[in-house]
């Protein structure tokens, strides 16, 4: 038998989060350091399996079965893909750099923050390697409470309220998702994700395929976020502490797209397919949320509320791509058009991923001087954190989709796919486009750092906090970000390449 | 020979009630271990019927006249039954030893009910059911008013005392319409005088079967029958509330099982029109008025009202030949109880250990919980979890045989109501999480609280129970899968 890597790197944390158990409370650094450099070991995984999954992307590699509860059909099924194995990285390197931020940042309860935040990665891990329906679910479900109470201990004025709406939200989408999941097993006689797609559930039966169907896109939509699902995500994004942020952002909402590309679409194809075109409800929400979502970040005078709300709006783009791959089966012709729609979609999560994890721990460095997050506030601090701006400009400029940063290349992918086969909506979305731009420039760049900077004005609303540039632990942090944005940037097949195997394999199955 | 041995768990522990009672009277002196000889009884019965599941073949069949029926599905509960015991005498010891002078008469009616509980899923006959079910509620009235000085507990003991005697009442007036309709009052001959039974005689049945629910619903807490749960919880001792709110679910479930698949199979489309209906009313009232509780008895008590509306679907969902698959409805049932067991005993052992140090049952003194026991947050947190079915808990897995028995049986409106309501569930069992972990952060945490040692014993067990269902759940849901053979013939 071979090493079962997967199993590996989805439960490593729990273990390290055993050993954060067992360690004595007093001793925090212990606990900080430990937690940090074993988790190195599920990232140096994560990234093997990216290597050795490239050769062959488009099909599920390093599968592992073993029966888990026959009684009840439920196996413990895991294996990869390209798709899976890029979020596996995602995955492992955000939670790596959230451990090692919180060295610095995260003072009291240290022994259960790191016990929770090691619990959430083995949820978040467990999703993206699942092959089961149940298996899916569980991790699904397990995730939800580490970041329950890392928003309710650690989080900030409004913490308790935002907890609360999070986990409320989030468990209504799953339990819808539920219904839909034990309906499946019921129509196809299997929790085998891979098979039950291959069955084509409720095949000939097309309201029973759109209940289902509906079900389990509610129960995704609610993740992502998309419009009207959203309310949720600013209140959780803002009130969470900076690394809850950095990984709701970075890697829980894209979960949901996810669940979207690995479940829905090739599960119920045709009534994704008539949904986003035929009745294009899908389109339509994913638009509103890319232009709606902008537009309020343009309205936000709260830093760390604008970064979440352009998170709905990126989202979108996420969402917009997927409808577009899924319509193609009704539009008729063009599949490469399809294709590249769904890796952009795909490329999306990753580059989204990196780029709102970096703003978010950059908003979290500059609260952790000010102590505040009004945009108002500020102005001129680029004289002043001369090597925060520049960092900010580039994490900025490749979330306003600036051409050589990874961000372009995703809403490239996803415009171009989108164009060729619903139109109208690449036309409205790209709105979004604009829209970004303004809000980054305008808000987070010239209001926070240009202009004269004025020391009183400062001094009054922080509180006559020192002001001084990045410390060392802040670079370590945000350098592997900084390099991927470009790196991808320049050199997007690095992703892409997998992303296409996966996205051809799916679309040539409809 | 087959049906003493077959019945040695329930002898051991009737044995155990006239020891500790009898032994209790003898002398003036206090005794300090009595309540260890009620545990030793309750554990050895415990162990007896594991064995006997573990390593005896039964034949299914009825004895003495057709009183009793031995089958798995008996000895599922009196594994049950003996379980409760443990536990319950387990986690009184600390709290009742400074609160009350009668040790002996308290753990012999904890173990009589117990017993009363086994002997009620024994009973095969309307006779028998009777007398075992007012053996438990005449032990559970006594139980509730156990404080006698204590006004609270006296008004919860007649009050319950009252509903429960005008139930008893009703489900005897149905008994007597069934002998009437059918000339006998054995389960078995009643499902055969049914068969082909004269039409002009339906309405007898009918109004046979609603009085019976009546009993029934009384005894597993299902709205509208409710309403000696709230006052009866929160007035009684809470050793006692945790028995009657797992101990008496429990057997209600078992009687009402046993009664309707055996006897009234021909009239299924009628009680399940019913059971829907209490289902429905049972969870949607159980969650909304659990919201605005501030004591966590009544909590508890308006949840478990919630909890027995699901248990409902799984009788609802039931049909003649779906055992083995899946979701056949009735294995749901039997996890969820296993499962309730060990969140609910687990959640009221937390009650009791911080009871016991602060004299308070309000849900806002749990705040700062986690300062100052880490150890009852961390467990009490696990317990809410399977409460509101999050995986890795067992709470899931019962939720989702339960849901998917309904999904099967295609009564799509029941379960959209049952997800709807375990998202409104969420809340208030969050809201508890929410006191314990985050409330005064910044204050300075309170006095410590130690918990005594039989606390501890049954927080780490139920703990371990409530995740090992979660995760490894095979075995416990083939243990059920083999329980579900009833004395059909």
């Amino acid at each position: 038998m071979n090493f079962p890597v997967l199993s590996a790197i989805t439960f490593v944390p729990l273990l390290i989060s055993v050993i954060v158990l067992i360690i004595p409370k007093s001793k925090e650094n212990l606990i900080r350091w430990v937690s940090t450099i074993l988790s190195l070991i599920p990232l140096a995984l994560a990234i093997y399996v990216y290597y050795v999954v490239q050769a062959d992307a488009g099909t599920m590699q390093f599968r592992e079965e073993y029966s888990w509860i026959p009684a009840i059909d439920v196996y413990y099924r895991m294996g990869v893909d390209g798709l899976s194995a890029i979020m596996l990285v995602l995955t492992a390197l955000l939670s790596t750099l959230c451990l090692y931020y919180s060295i610095y940042t995260i003072k009291d309860r240290v022994k259960e923050y790191y016990f929770l935040f090691l619990l959430l990665q083995v949820g978040m891990t467990g999703v993206f390697v699942s092959l089961d329906f149940v298996f899916f679910y569980v991790f699904w479900e397990i995730g939800l409470v580490p970041m329950y109470l890392l928003i309710g201990v650690w989080g900030g004025k409004r913490r308790i309220y935002a907890s609360i709406k999070f986990f409320l939200y989030t468990l209504a989408g799953s339990m819808a998702m539920l219904l839909a999941i034990i309906a499946v097993y019921l129509n196809t006689g299997t929790f085998n994700i891979l098979e039950a797609a291959a069955a084509q559930p409720f095949a000939g039966n097309f309201t029973a395929a759109a209940v289902a169907f509906w079900a389990f896109f509610i129960g995704f939509a609610i993740k992502v976020p998309i419009f009207p699902f959203h309310t949720w995500l600013p209140d959780a994004h803002t009130e969470a502490p900076t690394t809850g942020s950095v990984i709701l952002a970075g890697v829980l909402l894209k979960l949901g797209a996810y669940g979207l590309i690995r479940i829905v679409l090739p599960m119920f194809p045709e009534q994704f397919a008539y949904f986003s075109y035929d009745v294009p409800i899908i389109p339509i929400l994913a638009v509103i949320s890319i232009v709606y979502g902008a537009l309020v970040c343009m309205a936000q005078w709260d830093l760390k509320r604008l970064i979440a709300y352009s998170s709905v709006s990126h989202m979108g783009y996420v969402t917009l791509g997927v409808s577009a791959a899924a319509a193609s089966l009704h539009a008729g012709g063009d599949p490469t058009s399809a294709i590249i729609a769904l890796n952009g979609a795909s490329l999306q999560l990753f580059t989204h991923g990196i780029i709102t994890g970096g703003l978010f721990f950059l908003v979290g460095m500059l609260y952790d001087r000010a102590h505040t997050r009004q945009i108002k506030d500020f102005g001129g601090l680029g004289v002043k954190m001369p090597y925060y701006y520049g960092i900010m400009m580039v994490t900025g400029f490749a979330s306003l989709g600036l051409p050589g940063l990874a961000g372009f290349w995703s809403e490239l992918f996803v415009f171009r796919g989108t164009f060729a086969i619903i139109p109208v909506f690449a036309m409205i979305g790209i709105l979004g486009l604009i829209f970004t731009a303004a809000y980054i420039l305008w808000k987070v760049i010239q209001h926070v750092f240009l202009g004269e900077f004025d020391q009183e004005k400062w001094d009054a609303a922080t509180h006559n906090a020192k002001i001084t540039d990045m410390a060392t632990f802040e670079k370590v942090t945000m350098w592997p970000l900084v390099i991927i944005m470009v790196l991808v940037g320049l050199y997007p097949s690095l992703v892409v390449r997998l992303l296409n195997a996966v996205s051809t394999a799916l679309i040539s199955n409809f | 020979m087959q049906i003493f041995v077959f019945l040695l768990p329930q002898l051991v522990l009737f044995l155990s009630v006239v020891l500790v009672f009898g032994i209790d009277l003898v002398g003036s002196k206090e005794k300090k271990w009595l309540p260890y000889l009620a545990l030793t009884g309750a554990v050895i019965s415990l162990g007896i019927s594991i064995f006997h599941y573990g390593w005896m073949e039964f034949e299914e069949i009825t004895v003495l006249g057709g009183m009793i029926a031995l089958d798995s599905f008996s000895l599922f509960f009196q594994i049950f039954a003996s379980l409760v015991a443990v536990f319950i005498t387990l986690l009184s010891m600390a709290y009742m030893k400074v609160r009350s002078p009668y040790q002996g008469e308290y753990y012999s009616f904890i173990l009589l009910a117990s017993f009363a509980i086994s002997l009620l899923a024994l009973s095969s006959d309307l006779v028998m059911i009777f007398i075992a079910f007012e053996l438990l509620s005449i032990s559970s009235y006594i139980l509730t008013g156990f404080f006698r000085h204590d006004p609270r507990s006296s008004e919860a003991s007649i009050k319950y005392f009252l509903y429960g005697s005008l139930a008893s009442a009703m489900m005897l007036y149905g008994m007597s319409l069934l002998y009437g309709a059918t000339a006998s009052t054995n389960l078995v001959e009643i499902a055969q005088g049914l068969v082909g039974i004269d039409p002009s005689l339906n309405w007898v049945v009918y109004s046979a079967i609603v009085l019976l629910l009546v009993g029934f619903g009384f005894k597993t807490a299902t709205a509208p029958f409710h309403q000696w749960s709230p006052d009866a919880y929160e007035g009684a001792p809470t050793p006692v509330t945790a028995f009657l709110a797992v101990g008496s679910i429990g057997a209600g479930f078992a009687i009402l099982i046993r009664v309707m698949i055996t006897a009234l199979p021909e009239f299924q489309m009628n009680w399940v029109a019913i059971l829907t209906g209490l289902s429905i009313i049972s969870m949607t009232l159980g969650n909304l008025v659990a919201i605005s509780q501030k004591n966590i008895k009544r909590m508890l008590a308006y949840s478990g009202i919630a909890h027995a509306g699901y248990l409902m679907i799984g009788l609802v969902s039931w049909e003649s030949g779906v055992l083995g698959t899946v979701f056949d409805g009735l294995s749901g049932i039997l996890v969820y109880l296993l499962v309730y067991l060990a969140a609910n005993l687990g959640a009221f052992t937390v009650v009791i250990a911080i009871e016991h140090k602060t004299g308070s049952n309000q849900i806002e003194d749990y705040a700062g919980l986690i300062k100052r026991s880490p150890f009852l947050a961390g467990t009490m947190v696990v317990f809410l979890l399977s409460l509101i079915g999050i995986p890795g808990t067992g709470g899931f897995v019962g939720k989702f045989l339960v849901f998917g028995s309904a999904l099967r049986a295609e009564y799509y409106f029941l379960a959209l109501v049952a997800i709807v309501n375990s998202v409104i569930a969420g809340f208030y069992y969050l809201n508890v999480i929410r006191y314990m972990f985050f409330q005064p952060l910044d204050e300075p945490a309170g006095e410590e609280i130690q918990v005594p040692g039989s606390l501890s014993v049954v927080l780490v067990l139920a703990c371990v129970f409530t995740l090992l269902m979660g995760i490894l759940a095979q075995p416990f849901i083939h243990f059920v899968q083999t329980s579900l053979k009833l004395v059909l013939s």
